[in-house]
């Protein structure tokens, strides 16, 4: 097995409210290969967009708190470096795309010379170089007439348009990690199936590695080697993209695929939905988080939260105590 | 089926221009967006209209057009026979109770400072003359319907998640037992699985009490879940109409086409497979829509005939409208 390109370990976040302490991120591992795309998939609340921040050390402290962790990235520990160094990987090491294109672009720059910003500040590139360069990547994410685009303000884009300009800014250092965070949840699904197509082919042609943070299984059965579904602060499952959809081993898991409707479903078909509601993070019980929602439950579910252990397909990883007797039923 | 005591509501060229002014002193009206423009359409007793499409393409406007909660520009829209457009405003509360509303935003459509039991009887103080017991007992009873604790009727809406919220929203429509209701992006801003526990609701719902839904959502999967016929908008018009089964199977509008490609499937082997049509470009303005068909500076089989002669809004087949000027290539 090659070197990791990321790996996180035992990563635990907290922010210190007036209400109590929210345990957002809960013990978060895993490993990233160079190349790869990973899914992080959940609902609101799960931690996946926390957990990410979190790697690029983007929480704010006070309130919110690093508890514990490593996070390794071409053989240094984030966690430990000095904010100076830390500014030297974000954007240029590891870039972000955020989840609504209007408010992480500033309206009062030019979408030219925000681009131009992380390409003098990382590749000490003058302005005209820099101008070239962010010309080039405009065309690159497919937005026509990059030259005049470049002197354009974020108003004068189109949704589909800002989400292009900030995928072309993570872009312009050649990052060996992207980390999108719902890159296209505030977009249409046409707009959203050129994005995805944008990245895929980037990825492509880039060998860099995408983490697709989401909510939305659809969008990440398509284009996705491994997903990571977060419940709660917890993974609760992870695997190869098709172990996860065809071999589903956590209930969560099975519960969040029945409650999509198919466009293929045959008429009069009911969704399985899942009853109550996620736990609050400030009172999280002491066993399995999904124990009050869980149609497997048994009462050793509310004493322990289940490890995450290797189930019967080889780098398929499930953190429930009942995953064997789920694989029987499921398989019959 | 199509005889006309099963029609509920007919909706005949509707149009719906907010008009555009310049100048603050001496405004004048210099254009119009035009958000509905002769759209034509009926829905029958009992069953569900699903309205979708992109941002924009005016379907929000549609339900609300359709209810007069705009004054339309143009049109008819006749329910149960009367003409809704010609009635004043006392003849129109009398309507006003048989269609209600559930909004898209569970937090902004509650009123923050009301208990819950307030909300839902504000119909019914409006609209009949029960005692305060009676509302309380009718109160209480919807809670009831809808899944919620009786016993929460003095609560007030931030003690809610926010599908506990859209709950309460259904209860509120459902409290004078409207014939019609409309459902605008009911579950758009609900989590995946908290989705299909509405959704599941609302099917309940309509088959214990015979309600019939415009459900309009631009989730195109979700839409063709809980519809029994579907018309896809596209600026201001529909450019296609038919049974749910019909518009998947057989889509005859190059938009429809592309938009079902469109919608993610979670499922990872189909996904692959799948053959996609990606549109080029953003939705053009609904100010100066472009002229002959709507959808030519994006259709893959646009032409000259396209750019200059709208197309006809036509049954090809029994029940199955569109409006294409190729959609005869697609018929099977």
């Amino acid at each position: 097995m090659t070197e990791a390109l990321l790996d996180v370990r035992d990563l635990r976040t907290r922010f210190y409210t007036q209400d109590g302490v929210v345990k957002a991120v809960n013990g978060v591992s895993y490993a990233m290969q160079p190349g790869e795309i990973l899914g992080v998939v959940g609902e609101s609340g799960c931690g996946k967009s926390v957990h990410a921040m979190s790697i690029l050390r983007l929480i704010q402290i006070p309130p919110g708190k690093i508890e514990s962790g490593e996070v390794w990235f071409g053989g240094r520990d984030l966690l430990k470096l000095s904010e100076e160094e830390m500014r030297r990987v974000r954007g240029h090491e590891i870039a972000m795309v955020f989840q609504d294109p209007m408010s992480s672009l500033n309206p009062v720059y030019t979408v030219g010379f925000q681009i131009c910003e992380a390409l003098m500040l990382h590749k000490q590139m003058t302005m005209q170089q820099a101008r070239n360069r962010a010309q080039e990547l405009l065309g690159w994410v497919g937005i026509p007439e990059p030259r005049k685009r470049l002197d354009h303000y974020p108003h004068q884009f189109s949704g589909g348009m800002r989400q292009r300009a900030m995928i072309a800014m993570a872009l312009s250092c050649e990052p060996r990690l992207l980390i999108a965070d719902e890159p296209t949840t505030a977009l249409d699904v046409t707009i959203q199936a050129q994005i995805v197509n944008l990245v895929v082919r980037l990825q492509e042609e880039l060998g860099m590695a995408v983490m697709w943070i989401t909510h939305d299984l659809g969008v990440v059965a398509e284009m996705v080697q491994r997903v990571n579904v977060m419940y709660a602060g917890y993974i609760i499952e992870r695997g190869e993209v098709l172990d996860i959809y065809h071999h589903t081993r956590h209930p969560y898991t099975q519960g969040l695929l029945g409650s999509l409707p198919r466009l293929d479903e045959a008429p009069g078909t009911k969704l399985v939905s899942i009853p109550g509601l996620p736990p609050d993070l400030v009172a999280l019980p002491t066993g399995c988080p999904f124990y009050a929602r869980c149609l497997h439950r048994t009462e050793q579910c509310a004493e322990a939260m289940p490890p995450l252990v290797e189930c019967d397909q080889p780098g398929h990883l499930v953190a429930c105590w009942h995953w064997q007797e789920i694989a029987e039923k499921t398989t019959k | 089926m199509t005889t006309e005591t099963n029609v509920l509501l007919q909706v005949r060229n509707l149009k719906k221009y907010f008009p555009i002014y310049k100048g603050l002193v001496f405004s004048r009206h210099v254009n119009d967006v035009k958000a509905v423009d002769d759209v034509s359409f009926d829905v029958f007793r009992g069953e569900t209209l699903g309205l979708v499409g992109e941002t924009g393409c005016g379907k929000t406007t549609v339900g609300r057009t359709v209810l007069r909660l705009y004054e339309p520009t143009e049109g008819q829209v006749l329910f149960d026979g009367v003409d809704l457009m010609s009635l004043r405003e006392n003849d129109m509360r009398r309507f006003r109770r048989r269609m209600q509303m559930i909004f898209q935003d569970p937090y902004a459509s509650l009123n923050p400072r009301m208990t819950v039991g307030s909300i839902i009887s504000a119909p019914l103080d409006v609209h009949t003359s029960l005692g305060q017991a009676q509302k309380r007992e009718r109160v209480q009873e919807l809670l009831r319907i809808v899944g919620l604790n009786p016993d929460f009727v003095n609560r007030y809406p931030h003690e809610f998640s926010g599908g506990q919220r859209q709950r309460i929203g259904i209860a509120r429509a459902l409290a004078i037992n409207p014939d019609l209701i409309v459902c605008d992006e009911p579950i758009s801003s609900l989590d995946v699985s908290i989705q299909a526990q509405v959704v599941n609701l609302l099917e309940e719902l309509q088959d214990q009490l015979g309600l019939t839904y415009i459900f309009i959502a631009h989730d195109l999967s979700m839409v063709r879940h809980i519809s029994d016929r579907m018309a896809v908008m596209y600026l201001g018009k529909i450019m296609e109409l038919a049974n749910r089964d019909e518009i998947y199977l057989n889509p005859l509008h190059p938009y429809t086409q592309a938009l079902m490609s469109a919608v993610p499937v979670p499922d990872p082997l189909r996904a692959r497979k799948r053959q996609r049509i990606l549109l080029e470009g953003d939705l053009p303005s609904p100010v100066n829509p472009p002229a002959g068909c709507r959808f030519n500076t994006r259709c893959p089989l646009a032409d000259e005939r396209c750019r200059q002669e709208p197309p006809l809004y036509r049954e090809l087949k029994p029940g199955h409208f569109v409006a294409c000027h190729y959609a005869e290539r697609f018929l099977t």
